[in-house]
C-alpha cells in the first residue's frame, strides 16, 4: 500500500506540493488529473526521489516503510518504477546494454539471480514483441532519435522488465497514436496484479478507457482536491479544471 | 553488452584510493649509480653491449640535450625535475636476458601474473579461467619490459615463421643491426625535443617490430610496460617497420607501483609505414596517476610519431589514458606517401588532481592524404584536461583532408577541459574540419538512470562509457571488455 500524507515538496524555494495526501491500496490502479503546472509530475518525481525538489514536511511509505529517506537506486530495487514523461536520452549507450545492467542491478539488490546474456535476450525479446517494439531499435542508444511514441513504449518495456510493485506512469500516453495507445495500454493492463500499485497520470479520459481505474484523483495547486470512481475523469471531460480554480489550460 | 554489466561490477568492488596495481615486486636490481652524466650513458651502452655506431648516437642526442631546456608550453604544472636525482638504469639482477621462459625468475613472472599478463605461452594459448584486467588473450604476443629491460618475448618462434621479427631493442641491435641503423631516429630525430632527446640518450629497452613485405602478422604484438623501481625513469624506445603491403596491429600497456615521489617515463615511439603498409597502434595507458591529495604519480612525457612513409600507407592510433599524474603525449602522423592516411582515436580520462596534455599533430606532405581525429576527454575531480591538435597541410599537399571531432565531458564543477586546436593550411585545396563539444552529465541523465537501479558510479560509468563508444571500437577486440571496465575504475570517487 502507497500511504501519502501531508506532502510538501518545492523546488528552488517555490512550494510545489502543498500537503498532497493520497493513499493506493495493494493491487489497485489510481488515476491522477489535473491542470498543467498543477505538481502531477513534481509528485512522481518525488516518488522517485529526484533530488531537485526538497521534501519540506510529510512523509510517503511504501508497504509500511518511509521511502522518502532512500536513494533513487534503493527505491528502484524495493519496487518503484517512474514512466518518465520525458524519456533521457543516453548516447552511445545501447538500449539493450542499459536495459541489461538496468534489470541485473535490479536483480541483484533484490537478492535475486542476474540473468546470463541468453536468458536476457530471451525474455527481452518476449516482451518486446508484445509491445511491438522492433528488435532492431534495441540496438541503438538509449532514446536518442526516437520518435515520442517509441520513448513512451519503450518506458513500458522497462517497466515490465523490471517487475516494478509500484508504478507511476506520467502522461504514458501523450504522443502516442490510436494503436501505440491500445499496445501500451494493453502492456500495462497485463501487468495489473494484486501485489501491484500503479498511478496512471493523464490528461486524457480515453487512455482510461483502456486502463480502467479503480479511483481518480484530482489535483491542483500542489493537493488532491477531489476523488472519485472512473466516472470522475468522464465528468471532467466536460466540465474541464475550471471549479479547481484551473485556468482553462 | 555484458562488458559494461562487468563496469559496472568492477566499479562495486573497488575501493577508494586503491589502484589495482600498486604493489611492488621486491627483486634485486643492478642499477646504473644515480644521475646523469657521460658516464652513465656510457655505462647503459657497455650494459647492453652495443656497436660503437650506437654509444656514439647516444653520446650526440646526451650532448645536445645538456643545451637544450624543458618545454613550458603544456598546460601542465609540476615542480622542476632534479634528473641528476633519478636512476637511468635498473634492471633484475638475475637477468642476463634468458632464453627461455624457464629461465625467468619466478618472482617476475608471478608480477605478470598478477598483473593479468601471464607470460606462459601455454597459459595463453589456452586462456586463463577467471583471469580479469589485462587478461590472457589467446593469439598476443608480449614483450614484457620490467623497469630498464626486456625479461621476456613470448611466441617468437610463431612468428619467425611468418617472417615477422619481435623482439626486444637491445636484440634487435645485435641480430638486425642494418634495420635499427636504418631506421631508428629516422622518425623522431634525435634532436626533436627535450624529452625524445634525454630517451635517445639513456633509452634502456622497448620493443622492435618488423613485417617484411606483404606480410600480414598472424597474431595481436603487445608490449607490457612495468616501473618497479623507486626513483627509477623509464626510457623506453620502441620501433616498428610494416614493410611494403605488411598490416600489423600493436598495443601497449602501462602500470606501475604506488609510491609516493614521481616517476618519470619518457618514451619514444617511432612507426614507419612503407607502401600500402598498415600499422594500428593501440595504447592502454594505466601508471599510477596519484593517490586522492595528488602526490605521487607518472610523470609520462612522451613522444609517439608516426611516419606515412609509402604510398596509400596508414597508420592509427588508439589511446585510452587513464593513468599517470601528468601526461604529455601527442602521437602523430606525417602524412609523406600519396594517398596515405592518419588516425588518431583518443579517450583522455582524468580525476583527482590528474593532469592532461594530450592530442594529435597530422602533418600532410603528400597529395590526397587524408586524416581522422576522435578525442573524447572525460575531467572528473580536480583535474585538468586539455586537448591540443594540429592539422597542417604543406603547400604541395594537394587535397588535404581532415575531420576532427573533440567531445569533453566534465563531472563535477572542479574539473577543467580546453580544446586547443591548431589550424594550418598552404595550399588551398586542403578541407579541413572541426568540431568541438563540451558537456556536462546532466542530473537528469543520473537520476533516470538510478530510477532504472543502476548506483551513481554505476550510472557515471555507464554514461562515460556511451560518450566514448566510437573510439573504443578502434581498440583490437580483445581489450575493449577491460578498457571498459578500466575507465569505471579510473572514474572511482569522482562524484560524492
Ligand atoms: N526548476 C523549477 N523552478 C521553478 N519552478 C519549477 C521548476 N520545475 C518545475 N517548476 C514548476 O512547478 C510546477 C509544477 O510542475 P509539474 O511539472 O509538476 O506540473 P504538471 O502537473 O506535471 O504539469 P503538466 O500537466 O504540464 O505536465 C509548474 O508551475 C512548474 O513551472
Ligand atoms: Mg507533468
Amino acid at each position: 500500500m502507497l500511504e501519502i500524507k501531508n506532502l510538501h515538496a518545492r523546488i528552488e524555494e517555490k512550494e510545489i506540493l502543498k500537503g498532497l495526501d493520497l493513499t493506493i491500496p495493494t493491487g489497485e490502479v489510481h488515476a491522477i488529473m489535473g491542470p498543467n503546472g498543477s505538481g502531477k509530475s513534481t509528485l512522481a518525481y518525488v516518488l522517485a526521489g529526484n533530488e531537485n525538489y526538497e521534501v519540506t514536511e510529510g512523509s510517503v511509505k511504501w508497504n509500511g516503510e518511509e521511502i522518502l529517506d532512500m536513494e533513487p537506486d534503493e527505491r528502484a530495487a524495493t519496487g518503484v518504477f517512474l514512466a518518465f514523461q520525458y524519456p533521457m536520452e543516453i548516447p552511445g549507450v545501447a538500449t539493450m546494454t542499459f536495459l541489461r545492467t538496468a534489470v541485473n542491478a535490479v536483480r541483484k539488490a533484490r537478492g535475486m539471480e542476474e540473468y546470463s546474456t541468453p536468458e536476457f535476450m530471451k525474455v527481452v525479446r518476449e516482451k518486446a514483441n508484445e509491445l511491438q517494439i522492433n528488435p532492431e531499435m534495441l540496438k541503438r542508444p538509449l532514446n536518442v532519435g526516437f520518435s515520442g511514441g517509441e520513448k513512451k513504449r519503450n518506458e513500458i518495456l522497462q517497466m515490465s522488465l523490471l517487475e516494478p510493485s509500484l508504478c507511476v506512469l506520467d502522461e504514458t500516453d501523450s504522443g502516442l497514436d490510436i494503436d501505440a495507445l491500445r499496445i501500451v495500454a494493453e502492456g500495462v493492463n497485463a501487468l495489473r496484479s494484486e501485489k501491484r500499485s500503479m498511478l496512471v497520470i493523464t490528461h486524457y479520459q480515453r487512455l482510461l478507457n483502456y486502463i480502467v481505474p479503480d479511483r481518480v484523483h484530482v489535483m491542483a495547486d500542489g493537493k488532491v482536491v477531489r476523488s472519485g470512481d472512473a466516472d470522475l475523469a468522464l465528468e471532467l471531460e466536460e466540465t474541464g479544471y475550471a471549479e479547481f480554480g484551473g485556468k482553462a489550460a | 553488452m555484458p562488458a559494461v554489466e562487468e563496469t559496472v561490477e568492477r566499479v562495486r568492488e573497488i575501493d577508494v584510493d586503491k589502484y589495482k596495481y600498486g604493489f611492488s615486486t621486491d627483486i634485486e636490481s643492478i642499477k646504473a649509480p644515480k644521475g646523469l652524466s657521460e658516464d652513465i650513458v656510457r655505462f647503459i651502452s657497455a650494459k647492453k653491449g652495443e656497436p660503437q655506431w650506437l654509444l656514439d648516437w647516444r653520446l650526440e642526442a646526451y650532448r645536445r640535450w645538456l643545451t637544450m631546456s624543458e618545454p613550458e608550453w603544456a598546460n601542465v604544472h609540476y615542480p622542476k625535475i632534479d634528473f641528476q636525482e633519478l636512476y637511468y638504469y635498473a634492471a633484475p639482477k638475475s637477468m642476463d636476458k634468458p632464453k627461455s621462459l624457464d629461465e625467468v625468475d619466478p618472482e617476475l613472472l608471478a608480477t605478470y601474473e598478477k598483473l593479468g599478463i601471464p607470460l606462459s605461452e601455454q597459459k595463453v594459448l589456452a586462456g586463463v579461467e577467471g583471469a580479469e584486467l589485462g587478461t590472457a588473450r589467446p593469439g598476443v604476443a608480449v614483450d614484457a619490459v620490467f623497469d630498464s629491460v626486456s625479461v621476456i618475448t613470448t611466441f617468437q618462434k610463431e612468428l619467425e615463421k611468418a617472417g615477422v621479427i619481435f623482439c626486444s631493442i637491445s636484440e634487435a641491435v645485435k641480430t638486425h643491426p642494418e634495420l635499427v641503423k636504418k631506421y631508428l631516429g629516422s622518425v623522431v630525430p634525435t634532436s626533436d625535443n627535450y624529452y625524445a632527446t634525454l630517451n635517445s640518450a639513456v633509452f634502456s629497452d622497448g620493443s622492435f617490430v618488423y613485417i617484411p613485405e606483404g606480410v600480414r602478422c598472424p597474431m595481436e604484438l603487445s608490449t607490457y610496460f612495468r616501473i618497479n623501481e623507486k626513483q627509477t625513469g623509464q626510457f623506453e624506445r620502441t620501433l616498428i617497420i610494416a614493410d611494403k603491403g605488411a598490416y600489423v596491429s600493436y598495443l601497449e600497456g602501462c602500470t606501475a607501483p604506488m609510491r609516493d615521489e614521481n616517476q618519470l617515463h619518457a618514451a619514444v615511439v617511432e612507426l614507419v609505414a612503407l607502401d600500402d603498409a598498415e600499422i594500428k597502434y593501440s595504447t592502454v595507458q594505466n601508471w599510477y596517476p596519484g593517490n586522492s591529495e595528488g602526490q605521487g604519480g607518472v610523470y609520462n612525457f612522451v613522444t609517439k610519431r608516426g611516419d606515412c612513409r609509402g604510398k596509400n600507407s596508414k597508420i592509427s592510433w588508439t589511446q585510452v589514458e587513464t593513468g599517470s599524474a601528468i601526461t604529455w603525449k601527442y602521437p602523430s602522423c606525417i602524412l609523406r606517401g600519396d594517398g596515405s592516411r592518419g588516425e588518431f582515436y583518443s579517450v583522455a580520462i582524468s580525476n583527482g588532481y590528474q593532469q592532461i596534455d594530450s592530442g594529435t599533430k597530422m602533418i600532410h606532405l603528400g597529395k590526397n592524404t587524408s586524416s581522422r581525429i576522435i578525442s573524447k576527454g572525460i575531467s572528473a575531480g580536480h583535474s585538468n584536461n586539455t586537448y591540443r591538435g594540429l592539422v597542417s597541410a604543406h603547400r604541395k599537399a594537394s587535397n588535404a583532408r581532415n575531420f576532427t571531432a573533440c567531445d569533453s565531458l566534465l563531472i563535477g564543477d572542479q574539473c577543467g577541459a580546453h580544446t586547443v586546436p591548431y589550424l594550418e593550411a598552404k595550399n588551398s585545396t586542403a578541407v579541413f574540419e572541426h568540431e568541438a563539444t563540451t558537456s556536462k552529465i546532466s542530473d537528469d541523465q543520473l537520476f533516470y538512470c538510478m530510477q532504472r537501479g543502476l548506483s551513481e558510479e554505476e550510472a557515471i560509468a555507464l554514461i562515460v562509457n556511451g560518450f566514448v563508444r566510437d573510439v573504443l571500437q578502434h581498440l583490437p577486440m580483445e581489450f575493449m571488455a577491460e578498457t571498459q571496465r578500466l575507465i569505471g575504475i579510473s572514474l572511482e570517487g569522482s562524484v560524492g
